[in-house]
């Protein structure tokens, strides 16, 4: 220590210097350019570059945006309006509203019914995704399949009624049977409960068609955006629990049932969907029963789902493997057995992670169903394909309405994309 | 219970019971009821299909492979004409489904690794510019992008006869490309005589820049000293070339397109459903490709950037030489189920009219003969075996780039 202090030097500053201001260039919006845009001569240049194809970009879509023409009912009326200017002609979207989202031959009266689907297929999602909401509206996720069948397709209300009583029967059946025999008979147990009902309720929805009935639509006339979403949300749904069994089959030490899971998930992997597809449209349909005449909705479903399947069943085995071996082996020395052991520990844990893969693959196979359109399915790329620019008064306005189908698949899967991003962080519960 | 018993009839004290409870036959139980559920199923497919078939009149035969096609394939890399046999239509569709394939995957990976380093720039206009890219083509279905690109050449090309005239409409670039509605016309090599040997000298001198490359860093490793790289490679790459193309007597020229008649005559044509299937396979698999680059670039650890910038490097040398070849070892893995998909999704050039086999088997063949299981089964065939060599040659590089412990 020295014995310089404040009372023995002749002066002391009591107030603090105020800071100058950095030098202008070192700060603010300068700064901030300086820093991000022109950093180095070949940032500079870079800067430049994006700047005049960003300007091109503008330049060049700008018109066509602002000249955009609604209401008339062709493109020539659009050309005519436009008198050589660049511009869209986005009457298009105007006038085949009904037939992008609904299909082309869905009945105009009934068009309430999907909307009201649409809306309630929020209230339905959102206790899945977000479970701070109350747990009781978990119930009605669990009648919206019935009841949007029923909205959609139409015909008498038993035939939802009577496959909602068939699974709830089967579930009963199910845990009833679980306590004394064990988890493999009282699945075969539930199924076979599920399964009777079900054949009593084809019955009586025979017998009396026309009870509190909508009028029936064909599936053949369902489609546009619509489709999409229905096969989207449908495949996914059913191709979860697909994904899971042949994940731990693939896992399972029986070689017979892991050698059948691995051809089955990497032929499918290796195969497109459009192959499976013209399976769906072709061949699927050879290998029903004679008499049945599976619907052509049916077959896709069935082959999505699968193709999905396979594609859900690598996500969770990379999650099944990520799990510490400890885990396992917790499971057994608790004595639990294997359904129990996967039930209670290992899928939960397994697939939190896998969810982020989960929902990758969910984003890509909802972008997949517009596969159907080239087996002449109406989707939304298939309506506008076929019907729109097919007809004489739209052919040309290609730009408007894919445009548009783009912006919808858009809209959605990065909608879907922010979600994983924000349950990633939200099921993070290591500490980092 | 009662099919189970002779698989378990042995030792005097088994107990049928000990089939179910006892673990070391339980796993033989289970799998022997998955057999014969999986049998029984088979069974009934088979049966089914039996029962249509011959209510339907039909029958598996692989004969009409071997009739006449009949009609035209647009793009043919081999002889090929509507007489030849529907198994020859079937291997020129195989051969177009690859040529898209390929361009399309070196083009991918082109665009995708720019626009993954790029994304990662420190300029913020050319980072967000990469973003809005990646984001719009990830989230977009692909089929939606190769139409909106097909229809957007076709539409904004002119046609033909707009090149002719005195005062044309349109102009060939160069005087050699022509963009048409039709197809981009780009030049072709004519080549004339003692060709060969030019050609030969052009590969010897490609080969010679990787040896010369490899003695250089061998040289590097053993003894320390820095030979020169660029411009000694450079000049082995294009002199040798020269020289042979003059001392041969300019044996090789470029053939451009001409007008003639109602369309272009010589040089090479490339149909816009190529390009456009081309383009749209590219641009959007080069989107998820940025993404994997990204994330393998960030997988590399800071410290290495920082301990590169320490001993002196430059930025673009930093990427280069350190940390492109860590994040290798994680970019390839997802790299090659991205090629995988862009074979896969090759497979949509029957929405633009390209004739890939999905076009040829899959689609006139199918309709045509009516053979639908059997072009169905040989379309999977073809891609399984595909899908199945990619991966495997991949493996094989990966392996090879994989970080060796000792």
């Amino acid at each position: 220590m020295s014995d310089r202090n404040a009372q023995s030097v002749a002066f002391v500053r009591e107030t603090f210097v105020e800071p100058s201001p950095p030098p202008a260039r070192e700060a603010g919006v300068i700064k901030w350019l300086r820093e991000n845009l022109f950093s180095g001569p070949v940032n500079s240049i870079l800067t430049i570059l994006a700047i005049y194809f960003l300007a091109r970009f503008v330049i060049g879509v700008y018109p066509w945006f602002a000249n955009g023409v609604w209401g008339t009912d062709g493109l020539a009326a659009c050309r005519e309006i436009l008198d050589g200017a660049t511009g869209a002609c986005f009457s298009v979207l105007q006038e085949r509203w009904n037939q992008m989202l609904f299909g082309i031959s869905y009945p105009a009266t009934e068009y309430w019914r999907p909307v009201l689907t649409f809306v309630l297929l929020f209230v339905a999602v959102a206790p899945v995704l977000f479970w701070k909401l109350p747990r009781q509206m978990l119930i009605f996720t669990g009648l919206f399949p019935f009841l949007a069948y029923w909205l959609i397709y139409g015909g008498t209300i038993i035939t939802p009624i009577m496959a909602l009583v068939g699974t709830i029967a089967g579930y009963m059946a199910f845990t009833r049977l679980e306590k004394q025999f064990g988890f493999t008979m009282a699945l075969v147990g539930g199924v076979v409960g599920a399964a009777v009902v079900w054949w009593v309720g084809g019955l009586l929805a025979a017998a009396a068609p026309n009870l509190l009935a909508f009028e029936a639509v064909t599936t053949r006339d369902v489609g546009g955006f619509m489709l999409n979403m229905i096969l989207g949300t449908v495949c996914v749904s059913l191709s979860i629990p697909l994904g899971i069994a042949l994940a731990l089959g693939r896992q399972s030490k029986l070689p017979i049932i892991k050698g059948f899971c691995v051809i089955f998930i990497e032929f499918i992997r290796g195969v497109p969907l459009i192959t499976l597809l013209f399976v769906a449209n072709v061949m699927l349909a050879y290998f029903f029963p004679p008499e049945s005449n599976p619907d052509l909705i049916i077959r896709v479903i069935i082959m999505i789902t699968i193709f999905s399947g396979a594609y859900i069943a690598e996500v969770i085995r990379g999650g099944l493997a990520a799990l510490p071996r400890g885990q396992y082996e917790a499971g057994d020395s608790l004595g639990l057995d294997y359904a129990q052991a996967m039930r209670l520990i290992i899928l939960p844990q397994a697939l939190k992670i896998s969810i982020p893969g989960i929902v990758n693959v969910a984003v890509g196979l909802f972008k997949d169903t517009t596969l159907v359109s080239i087996i002449s399915m109406f989707d939304l790329v298939g309506a506008i394909r076929g019907p729109i620019l097919g007809s004489t008064q739209w052919t040309g306005v290609y730009w408007e309405a894919f445009g548009f189908a783009a912006l919808l698949f858009f809209v959605i899967c990065y909608g879907i994309s922010q979600y994983s991003q924000w349950l990633e962080r939200e099921l993070a519960t290591d500490h980092r | 219970m009662s099919t189970l018993s002779d698989t378990g009839a042995g030792p005097d004290r088994f107990r049928l019971s000990q089939l179910i409870y006892d673990t070391r036959y339980r796993s033989i139980t289970f799998q022997v009821i998955a057999v014969i559920v999986l049998a029984y199923c088979l069974y009934q497919l088979y049966g089914n299909a039996r029962q249509n078939f011959a209510d339907a009149d039909l029958n598996i035969s692989w004969l009409f492979l071997y009739e006449p096609a009949g009609y035209d394939i647009n793009q043919r890399p081999i002889e090929y004409d509507s007489q030849s046999t529907h198994l020859r239509a079937s291997i020129v569709g195989a051969i177009n489904t690859l040529i898209v394939a390929f361009l399309a995957c070196v083009s991918a990976t082109v665009i995708g690794v720019v626009a993954g380093v790029l994304r990662l720039s420190n300029n913020w206009l050319v980072s967000k510019l990469m973003s809005a890219y990646v984001e719009a083509f990830r989230n977009v279905p692909v089929l939606i992008w190769i139409l909106i690109i097909f229809l957007a050449m076709s539409n904004a090309f002119p046609q033909p006869r707009a090149f002719r005239g005195d005062n044309p409409d349109a102009e060939m670039w160069l005087g050699m490309f022509a963009f048409t509605n039709r197809g981009v016309y780009i030049p072709a090599f004519e080549n004339g005589a003692g060709s060969m040997v030019f050609w030969l000298v052009c590969l010897l001198s490609i080969v010679g820049v990787f040896a010369y490359r490899r003695y250089a860093k061998k040289l590097l490793f053993d003894t320390g000293k820095l030979l020169p790289m660029t411009w000694p490679s450079l000049a082995i790459l294009i002199v040798p070339g020269i020289i042979a193309f003059f001392a041969l007597g300019q044996p090789v020229g470029l053939e451009s397109p001409e007008l003639k008649g109602f369309n272009f005559q010589g040089g090479v044509h490339l149909r816009l459903s190529l390009l456009g299937l081309w383009f749209a396979l590219a641009i959007y698999t080069g989107a998820f490709i940025a993404e994997n680059v990204r994330a393998g670039i960030m997988a590399v650890s800071k410290g290495q950037t920082e301990a590169a910038a320490a001993l002196g490097l430059r930025p673009g040398r930093i990427m280069n030489l350190v940390v492109l070849p860590q994040a290798l070892r994680v970019i390839i893995p997802p790299l090659i189920s991205q090629y995988l998909n862009i074979t896969k999704n090759s497979s949509l050039a029957i929405a633009v009219g390209y004739m890939d086999i999905t076009g040829t088997l899959g689609g006139i063949t199918l309709n045509q003969t009516g053979r639908a299981i059997e072009c169905v089964l040989l379309l999977m065939l073809f891609y399984l075996t595909v899908s199945l060599l990619i991966s495997f040659f991949m493996n094989i590089y990966n392996n090879a780039m994989k970080l060796k412990e000792r």
